[in-house]
């Protein structure tokens, strides 16, 4: 398509930027540059560099990534198997209708299922494990995020699966390949855009979790989210806050970067 | 054959059974006599009738319900004008910054753009209520729908506009009659996940709400240093049973009109592809 | 396209819908007239029968808005954009406001049920001659514990919750103020110390608690207790009698070494538009009977002398919650330690933490 200048359609997306965007991230770098007291200072950048703040992004970056794969694994057979069904519309809308009740319900819920006399640890009961203790562990806390993030990886990769053209699994076939080659051959890159907008959409709120790091962690994690959190709500200090956050952001453009220079060609 | 669909109807039916473990969770207890979530005591349905007779919540959520659909069809109409903008962009740098800057809102933690959105309307002088809420879940949304409407655009062959152009369509044509309905699926998508954004968010509603608007978030996250009642499960169980036969019973009815009419029904079902 | 359309259409259609039935129970309920008066204060945090008992004597409509945190609502008072005319924040927030300006002083004149008020409560450092505000509920921070999972151990001391017994069984609350104060109390020192070597001996002493610490919650350590998922909190008095609401078994006690105080006190904000009407609602809240009825919903302890003797009287002799003179003397409030110290507080306490 060649540029015609015709683009002015597009303003409601550059207006969305500049204001809701740009305008905000202007006023945290600006932010990020004062102390508690209010002088101009460099302080909080030095600050992030302490073991504290560099355990906690190692930390937001392990479990984000856990988050991401475990959420692929799991989404990526039930989204092939989705397009597989009778009523495919109808199940999949019902992937999505649990995320419209509310998450601190949710997490309430998932608190009484895991705990001590929760019907989890019943049935561990019954298989004679006997009681195991599930909350405030790094298995519950990535268990509830994938939870709340698996609709978010369900719907990017369905819809690639549905678009992938039968002709071309039945031709793989015809070839004889197998199963697996397929798959891997055939089927995988073809929704390889659903797969990385469905990472994009876990990975990238995943690193910035905060709420459920103490109700499901009982604060065994901490995250830059967490931290984020409490600066601007407990000690208000908004500088150092601010600063966490223009990491929080590089650090997602660089992600941006890294997935996106991977893909060949752009379409001319 | 036979073997393996059994296999994969019990991975189906083990992800849903985990996704709904929850809400029947709490709706069970929205039953419970004994007032906790845990120790069923006896059958009651006295919460229910708690919130059937409290307006003040009832209001609420029929303002929780209002910015969900409202914010949600305009930020996924800004949604598909970002994706087509992101996609006309011909440098690969030019476009990995315009996704870094639609993903911004997508990686801050809510207090941040809670905070940071509340000076911005306090210096505007927008005054806070519905207009301030409606405009931030606009605001926040827009960057997941862009999300899921995206691929789709990526996918689409470019030989297609090219021949719909060479046939002497005009823009508009190309934009309605080609662009449209192949990236419908990942409209419907970012809808619904614009949605789900707007009803769970808690933080930014916070802040950038007053003059007495609240939400059902920041309602049910007030409640917590009390501790959330029952009652709020009774509404949840409301709610949640309500939308399930809406969304079932719309699907079928459609589902039957165009099975009279059309063969291929699927594709006029307002539901995602 | 033309499905998309009128799925478009249809929305809209939906949401204008909604929007008028909102706005028209809105007009039923009175909430768009003129003669209102907002109260800004926790979600579930006052009788809903007293508001509309207020709204008939006085005439005035009452808009409920909720926060969650004091943090939260200071930087809605202090952005401003939005007007509230009674806000009920925490002794320290009420601190912070005063130092930044944003109340107004009280009329006493216009609060005659303000005699009701124990002197006990009055005067306290975060707010000396009560010009600004006018206690709401009170408390104490202590131990809460499941006799049945503790067997027979006592908690009369801080030092108590050391004992190797509890491994792994204690939840402790998500507050610097409340775990740092505990650790400096238990090596007697005030919950307001400063010294950086007092200090840094509480956090080593808290490093040590870390074996017995199962989690570090926040609001729902409530649940969690009345679960029995952890023998021992440390939690707030007003926690404590719900979580025993809830779960007869459990027990509460203020070490005493001493302890904090806290205070949630009616205030009216600087920007406040109807500030007759507030004084009207905080004089109402005062009256022994509403402050009565108040207290039997919420399950907080009442201030107000006169209330306390309409309650029952195992709910007024309970002294768990109605201590006397002697143990509240030996607790203190939070001071307002200033920015600075207030960080550093955070950062000791996320340290032990990130020790677990």
């Amino acid at each position: 398509m060649k540029n015609k200048g015709r683009s002015y359609y597009l303003i409601p997306y550059y207006l969305w930027i500049a204001l809701f965007v740009i305008a905000p991230v202007l006023l945290i770098i600006y932010y990020s540059l004062f102390d508690l007291d209010g002088h101009l200072t460099i302080d909080n950048y030095i600050n992030f560099f302490t073991p504290v703040y560099l355990k906690m992004t190692l930390n937001s970056f392990w479990y984000a990534f856990l988050i991401t794969a475990f959420s692929l694994l799991i989404a990526y057979p039930a989204a092939y198997l989705l397009t597989r069904t009778k009523h495919k519309q109808l199940w999949l809308l019902l992937i999505i209708l649990p995320t419209w009740i509310n998450l601190l319900l949710k997490t309430y819920a998932f608190i009484g299922i895991f705990g001590k006399f929760g019907p989890v640890n019943n049935f561990f009961d019954l298989l004679g494990l006997g009681e195991q203790q599930i909350l405030f562990t790094g298995f519950s806390f990535v268990f509830v995020s994938v939870y709340i993030f698996i609709p978010f990886m369900i719907l990017p990769i369905y819809s690639a699966l549905e678009e992938l053209n039968l002709s071309l699994l039945d031709a793989a076939r015809d070839l004889g390949a197998s199963g697996w080659t397929t798959f891997r051959r055939v089927i995988f890159p073809l929704t390889i855009s659903g797969v990385r907008s469905g990472c994009m959409a876990v990975f990238i709120p995943a690193l910035s979790l905060f709420m459920i790091t103490r109700l499901i962690a009982g604060s065994q994690v901490i995250t830059l989210g967490t931290a984020i959190e409490q600066h601007f709500l407990v000690t208000q200090d908004w500088g150092m806050g601010s600063t966490v956050a223009v990491f929080l952001i590089a650090i997602m453009a660089l992600f941006m970067i890294l997935t996106g220079g991977s893909r060949k060609g752009v379409q001319k | 054959m036979r073997n393996k669909n059994g296999f994969s109807n019990l991975y189906l039916v083990l992800v849903f059974a985990v996704l709904y473990a929850p809400i029947f969770y709490l709706m069970y207890y929205s039953f419970n006599s004994g007032g906790t979530m845990h120790e069923f005591e006896g059958f009651t349905l006295d919460y229910y009738r708690e919130v059937i007779q409290d307006t003040r919540l009832i209001i609420i959520v029929i303002n929780t319900l209002v910015i969900a659909l409202l914010s949600s069809a305009i930020a996924t109409l800004i949604a598909i004008v970002g994706a087509l903008a992101i996609q006309r962009t011909r440098s690969r740098r030019a476009k990995n910054s315009l996704l870094s800057l639609n993903n911004v809102l997508i990686v801050s933690p809510d207090v941040i753009i809670g905070a940071s959105f509340l000076i911005l309307f306090t210096i505007v002088g927008i005054k806070l209520g519905f207009v301030s809420v409606l405009l931030s879940h606009v605001a926040f949304s827009v960057p997941i729908a862009v999300l899921m409407i995206l691929p789709h655009l990526q996918d689409m062959s470019p030989t297609l506009t090219d021949a719909a152009r060479d046939l002497g369509a005009s823009r508009r044509d190309v934009l309605t009659k080609v662009i449209l309905p192949i990236i419908k699926p990942g409209i419907f998508s970012g809808f619904f996940m614009a949605l789900t954004y707007s009803l769970d968010d808690f933080a930014v509603t916070f802040f950038v709400t007053g003059n007495g608007y609240s939400t059902l978030s920041v309602e049910i996250y007030s409640r917590a240093r009390q501790g959330v009642s029952l009652s709020i499960n009774a509404l949840s169980t409301m709610i949640f049973l309500f939308t399930i036969l809406l969304v079932v019973g719309y699907y079928f009815l459609t589902l039957r009109k165009h099975r009279a009419r059309i063969a291929e029904p699927v594709a006029e079902v307002g539901v995602p592809r | 396209m033309k499905q998309l359309v009128n799925t478009f259409l249809a929305i809209l259609i939906a949401a204008f819908a909604l929007m008028y039935l909102g706005a028209w129970m809105n007009s039923n309920e009175g909430y768009s007239g003129t003669n209102t008066l907002t109260i800004y204060n926790w979600g579930d945090y006052i009788e809903p029968e007293l508001l509309k008992e207020f709204e008939t004597e006085t005439g005035i409509t009452v808009i409920y808005q909720t926060f969650d945190s004091n943090e939260a609502m200071l930087t809605k008072v202090e952005q401003g954009g939005t007007t509230f005319d009674v806000v009920i924040p925490s002794d320290y927030a009420i601190a912070k406001m005063r130092e930044e300006k944003l109340l107004l002083p009280l009329d006493h004149s216009k609060l005659p049920n303000l005699v009701n008020i124990d002197s006990r409560f009055m005067d306290l450092s975060f707010d000396p001659g009560n010009e600004y505000s006018v206690p709401y509920f009170w408390g104490t921070v202590g131990i809460i514990y499941n006799p049945e999972m503790t067997k027979g151990m006592t908690f009369d001391s801080w030092d108590s919750l050391w004992d190797s017994r509890l491994k792994n069984n204690i939840l402790l609350v998500d507050g610097a103020r409340e775990v740092m104060g505990m650790a400096l109390n238990s090596l007697h020192y005030s919950v307001n110390d400063q010294n950086e070597a007092h200090l840094q001996a509480a956090l080593t002493k808290l490093n040590k608690l870390s074996p017995n610490v199962k989690a570090i919650v926040g609001d729902e350590i409530k649940m969690l207790l009345a679960n029995e998922e952890a023998a021992v909190g440390i939690v707030w008095s007003g926690d404590a009698a719900e979580i025993m609401d809830e779960n007869d078994k459990l027990d509460y006690v203020v070490p005493q070494e001493g302890s904090n105080k806290w205070f949630d006190n009616m205030v009216i904000p600087r920007t406040a538009a109807n500030v007759d009407g507030a004084h009207q609602f905080i004089n109402f809240m005062l009256r022994p009977d509403v402050a009565a009825k108040n207290a039997e919903y919420v399950g907080y302890s009442t201030p107000n002398v006169p209330a306390l003797k309409l309650l029952p009287a195992e709910v007024s002799e309970d002294t768990r919650f109605y201590p006397p003179a002697s143990l509240t003397d030996r607790l203190e409030v939070y001071d307002n330690l200033g920015k600075r110290m207030l960080a550093h507080y955070n950062e000791l306490f996320l340290k032990f933490k990130m020790n677990k």
